[in-house]
């Protein structure tokens, strides 16, 4: 796999561009049998977590849904867990570990985005309400240590935590640019950087409030200690940050298995439909049918060289595909369209297109022909386009008055953009329209 | 064409049913001397039967048409390929003649004319479709201010007037009494254009295919 999802080379990888390598037992449930036992298990246990009922990490809105429970009564159930000897914390982060990401998570930020304030305020009371049960139950593993750790887990919380869109998308532009930027990052703003501070203040403090606490300890005790103290410490104020980039690396391989998955598929049409639409074409089929297998041809072809557009914003390629699309569908006739150069639809290229399609709907109607060509040619000083039939021709000068109205709106339209416009026909070869419209140097 | 040289065609198509297809639109006026439905059998039987004139399609298991010229030529350097497919998209095209094809039709041509292509082929000539003038037309577009090779990196002005009444939907003969050219002339032009299109290194040619791919 080269660099990004793209096939770089223009040589032997374009050539197979549309067919993936010979498909693999190219069945679509292939998949799972390639997953590993544990990866089984763990689908199997599996619910998604909830991206709109959360108040942690949607574990229990997810969990809720999956056993059609009330959330409430899920977390409920957590924090009494918790608080009744602590299970309740291992089974939430067991539950988190085998859920699913909820639908594009990669794209949602992590914490949640409502993180408001009341919200924050609810946990720091659950949070603190749980550590007093267990501290009066007499689970509990000292205050010199659960009171600074608590104080650190505020610090980092109050760095991660951030709670204005503006802050978000910086801090996640500078993530992407790592490591260097990270003193950048931290100092990146005025509106961040008191909470920062004071984070970062917090989770020191309660790293030295720890380290006074426990001064009975050895010299060299204390020394191993501070420099565990200190990898917590950096933990805290960059954990989150960590976890982020690993979240949206994952993020961007969903996305690159997601576009290969398209490409197979556009092989797959490639390969089978386009083939079976050209079988129709070579068989005696009635015309209907294969000016049927001819318009799907070309909407499938377009659809698969991404060459569907915005109505507006076209190129020169996807006008004259259209102005094809539109002659084939209202005759049996084919149109070989042809286009060399481009440049962006303006009012001279739009006259072109127009009266190209006048032209090739007139041969359609009169020439008797089953192909017309089309070619349009943008060069920077000028336009040019023909249209040819060889059908059944016409002598020039004995055109028939009625005949002038059409030559007319042809002519009529490209003299108006400052072109001309030239018919010639021999009866019995063919007739082909001469557009060209000169572009003056801007 | 007198009946006793019939052309010696080897058909290359994973399709089966296109295959049988072209089997019985082509027998009644070529010899079909051996098929193959994959890049190995298909480099195996035309070193096996050496045939006048190979139908290669672009998309093949085992490595595209691609793998098939290029192993093949490294044998029988003057072995002439006829690329056919169900694609028209540029990469597709003109990777292959750059590979060593003789020309380029698709899988929606008539037979008639499948079967003039596949004789021009086997007389030398290039095969070329209004698409593929169209794309050489593209491709070649502007003069570089310094060519590596002025020889090939280049339309003359006549090739380019050639290409163009190729790609406005003109055969060889039409061409030919429009620029008051024999057909003969026609042919060499086509050639030479071809030719520079295998061999010129201008890389608008090599870096033209993938831009393509982002338009």
């Amino acid at each position: 796999m080269g660099r990004s999802g793209r096939r770089s080379p223009p040589s032997q990888e374009l050539t197979d561009i549309h067919r993936p390598a010979p498909p693999p037992a190219s069945a679509p449930g292939g998949a799972p049998s390639h997953r590993s036992r544990a990866e089984r298990w763990r689908h199997g246990l599996a619910f998604t977590r909830s991206a709109d009922d959360r108040v942690l990490t949607g574990v229990a809105g997810g969990l809720g849904r999956r056993l059609g429970v009330d959330p409430l009564l899920v977390r409920g159930a957590f924090v009494l867990l918790a608080v009744a000897g602590g299970s309740g914390v291992g089974i939430y982060i067991l539950a988190w570990l085998v859920s699913h990401d909820p639908e594009g998570a990669a794209a949602a930020p992590w914490p949640p985005p409502r993180a408001t304030t009341r919200r924050l305020l609810a946990l720091g009371l659950i949070v603190t309400g749980g550590l007093m049960i267990l501290r009066d139950v007499g689970v509990w593993f000292g205050d010199t240590l659960v009171g600074p750790l608590s104080l650190a887990l505020v610090g980092s919380a109050l760095i991660w935590v951030r709670s204005d869109e503006d802050d978000r998308a910086r801090w996640s532009r500078m993530g992407r640019r790592l490591p260097a930027s990270t003193v950048e990052a931290v100092f990146a703003g005025p509106s961040s950087l008191p909470r920062i501070v004071a984070g970062a203040l917090l989770v020191t403090g309660g790293m030295g409030i720890f380290l006074i606490a426990h001064r009975t300890f050895t010299l060299a005790g204390t020394a191993v200690l501070a420099m565990v103290v200190t990898a917590a410490g950096l933990g805290l104020i960059l954990g989150p940050w960590i976890y982020r980039l690993a979240h949206e690396a994952a993020g961007e391989r969903r996305e690159r298995i997601r576009s290969e998955e398209r490409a197979e598929m556009a092989a797959h049409l490639h390969d089978s439909v386009l083939h079976t639409l050209a079988l129709i074409q070579r068989t005696d089929a009635p015309p209907e049918v294969v000016s049927l297998a001819r318009r799907q041809e070309r909407e499938l072809r377009a659809w698969l060289n991404d060459r569907v557009e915005a109505p507006g914003a076209e190129s020169l390629g996807a006008a004259v595909d259209g102005l094809a699309a539109r002659v084939e569908r209202e005759h049996a006739v084919a149109v070989d369209a042809v286009v060399v150069g481009d440049r962006p639809v303006d009012e001279r290229l739009h006259a072109v297109v127009l009266a190209c399609q006048e032209a090739a709907l007139n041969a359609a109607r009169h020439s008797g022909a089953p192909r017309i060509s089309v070619y349009i040619e943008a060069e920077p000083e000028a336009i040019t386009a023909y249209v040819r039939d060889q059908g059944r021709g016409f002598d020039p000068t004995a055109v028939p008055s009625d005949r002038h109205g059409i030559a007319e709106s042809i002519r009529g339209r490209i003299q108006r953009v400052g072109g001309t416009a030239v018919v010639s026909s021999t009866p019995g070869a063919g007739t082909e329209v001469q557009l060209r419209v000169p572009v003056p140097a801007s | 064409m007198s009946p006793s040289a019939r052309t010696r065609l080897f058909l290359v198509d994973d399709h089966s049913l296109f295959l049988s297809g072209l089997r019985a639109e082509l027998g009644a006026h070529l010899d079909i001397v051996g098929d193959a439905g994959d890049a190995d059998a298909a480099i195996e039987g035309i070193l096996a039967t050496r045939p006048d004139v190979v139908l290669l399609d672009v998309h093949l298991p085992g490595g595209g048409g691609r793998a098939v010229l290029e192993a093949v030529l490294r044998v029988l350097p003057e072995m002439r390929f006829l690329a056919i497919s169900v694609s028209d998209a540029a990469e597709d095209v003109i990777s292959v003649i750059r590979a060593g094809a003789g020309g380029y039709v698709t899988k929606s041509i008539a037979p008639a004319d499948l079967v003039a292509a596949i004789r021009t082929v086997r007389d030398g000539d290039a095969v070329f479709s209004p698409r593929l003038a169209g794309f050489v037309l593209d491709a070649f577009r502007g003069r570089l201010a310094a060519p590596f090779d002025p020889e090939l990196d280049q339309l003359t002005t006549r090739e380019r007037e050639v290409l163009r009444h190729i790609a406005r939907g003109y055969s060889y003969k039409e061409v030919a009494q429009s620029l008051h050219l024999s057909a003969r002339t026609v042919e060499t032009h086509v050639s030479s254009v071809l030719r520079k299109l295998q061999l010129s290194s201008r890389h608008e040619l090599a870096r033209w295919a993938s831009d393509r791919r982002l338009v």
